[in-house]
């Protein structure tokens, strides 16, 4: 498990494109989405910190897709699929490598966002980091699943629209999910990222977190348990 | 890729070449003997174990028609990958890079380097961790005539040390270089037996020839 999240930390280090985007597009969003709301500053401070932890969810879900798709491709998931080394130790160390990414990513833009961007977290800054980290944690189960359904990389990025997008709109970050209708908000409870934004949202505001946050993680963690589980069983040792 | 009732055996300790034309069947047929193919019937042992057995995959080594490996990681950092994989000792990584020739390269990222030198990090990850039984899918191919004379030798030397080669080719001229030969068209074998016996057997001296000769005669 730690050979495998070595190599791939190695691979995106080596990319450094890769790894200065990671870090600079959630801040520079962040800052873009600062100067949009100039005139609103309160619906900024609302909306930004929930923002800040669904980030890496994003990104992460895309940049784990395309990896695992490159994995399949060429021949070296086969040639590992050959050797001794188990699915959980491989799914293992892409979590772990793509942990230590969403970690990076969580602490710049928290440390942008609740320091030079003037955000408040009513239970600290460091609450949304770690439940940042958990939510690139989902975005990456999220994506190795994915990948198994994309046979080129045009699939797989088609992927983030179509599997990202709707959770995000269905959240509760860009419109309360009271205000919408019935059967939309079944929809959003069937998401994970729902109980994603539930949780930071119950974070960054004041009031006790009480039992629901603790549910709210619960499913995000649980979430991304079944969907590694799913992810598992699309890695076959023989394939066709 | 169909293969009805194809039945074969390779001898331990020595190079088994299969050859035939592309499309034959040849890669369906290792991937079965490695364990990644979904096999619809019939049984593969290898070492007296059925191929896709857990305990097989520290004992077969396996290179992909096309090279598998990590092109954006330095030939020592694949190699330290499959080493940690398959539990090899780090002191493999430096005698697999001689072993293909690639010290002068150990340092650079896989992409940058030809296509030859990427088929040897292919080969030479396939070698780190002694495995006794070695599966390799058209090693040769695209490979200059100097560096594929260097890779027979290394793969009679594997042979020598008691290793078990199987190596496609759709080229006859590799054919003089094996121990035993499986020549295999449309899915079927259409002879077992040695460049010796294969000569003898069709009055070709040429195994190329040779091969036309056994087709014609399963054709007839």
């Amino acid at each position: 498990m730690i050979a495998t999240a070595r190599r791939v930390l190695w691979q995106i280090r080596r990319d450094r494109r890769t790894v200065a985007l990671l870090v600079g597009v959630p801040v520079g969003l962040l800052v873009l989405l600062r100067y949009v709301f100039a005139s609103q500053p309160s619906t900024f401070k609302h909306v930004a910190p929930p923002m800040c932890g669904l980030f890496p969810f994003t990104l992460m879900f895309l940049v784990t897709s395309i990896a695992m798709l490159r994995e399949r491709t060429s021949g070296t998931l086969e040639r590992l699929m050959s050797l001794p080394l188990s699915k959980p130790a491989l799914l293992g160390g892409y979590a772990l490598a793509f942990g230590v990414l969403a970690a990076l990513q969580a602490v710049v833009v928290c440390t942008v966002g609740f320091t030079l961007l003037g955000l408040d977290a009513a239970h600290g800054a460091w609450l949304v980091g770690v439940l940042a980290i958990g939510n690139a944690l989902l975005g990456m189960s999220l994506g190795l699943f994915a990948s198994a359904f994309a046979r080129t990389e045009f699939q797989a990025v088609q992927f983030m629209p179509a599997i990202v997008f709707p959770q995000l709109l269905l959240c509760g970050l860009f419109a309360p999910r009271g205000a919408m209708s019935g059967p939309l908000q079944a929809v959003a409870r069937a998401f994970p990222l729902t109980y994603a934004f539930d949780a930071l949202s119950r974070a960054t505001h004041p009031g006790r977190l009480g039992g629901s946050f603790v549910l709210d993680t619960a499913v995000v963690v649980g979430a991304t348990l079944v969907a590694l589980g799913l992810g598992a069983a699309t890695l076959r040792r023989r394939t066709p | 890729m169909v293969i009805p009732d194809l039945s074969l055996e390779v001898a331990a300790g020595r190079v088994t070449g299969l050859l035939g034309p592309s499309g034959c069947g040849k890669s369906t047929l290792m991937r079965s003997i490695v364990g990644v193919q979904v096999v619809a019937g019939g049984t593969v042992t290898i070492l007296g174990r059925a191929a896709g057995d857990p305990t097989l995959r520290r004992d077969v080594g396996y290179v992909t028609q096309a090279p598998s490996v990590y092109a954006d990681l330095t030939v020592t950092e694949n190699l330290r990958y499959f080493a940690s994989v398959t539990g090899a000792p780090p002191s493999r990584i430096g005698e697999v890079i001689a072993q293909v020739a690639l010290q002068d390269a150990a340092g650079q990222v896989v992409d940058s380097l030809s296509g030859g030198q990427r088929t040897r990090v292919s080969l030479a990850t396939a070698l780190v961790h002694r495995p006794h039984v070695l599966v390799l899918d058209e090693p040769t191919i695209g490979l200059d005539p100097i560096l594929r004379v260097e890779l027979w030798q290394a793969f009679r030397e594997l042979a020598a040390n008691g290793v078990t080669l199987l190596v496609s080719s759709h080229s006859m001229d590799e054919a003089a270089e094996c121990d035993d030969l499986l020549l295999m068209r449309k899915g079927a074998i259409l002879a077992a037996t040695t460049p010796a016996g294969l000569r003898a057997s069709t009055g070709e001296n040429d195994l190329g020839r040779a091969f036309l000769a056994v087709v014609r005669g399963s054709e007839a």
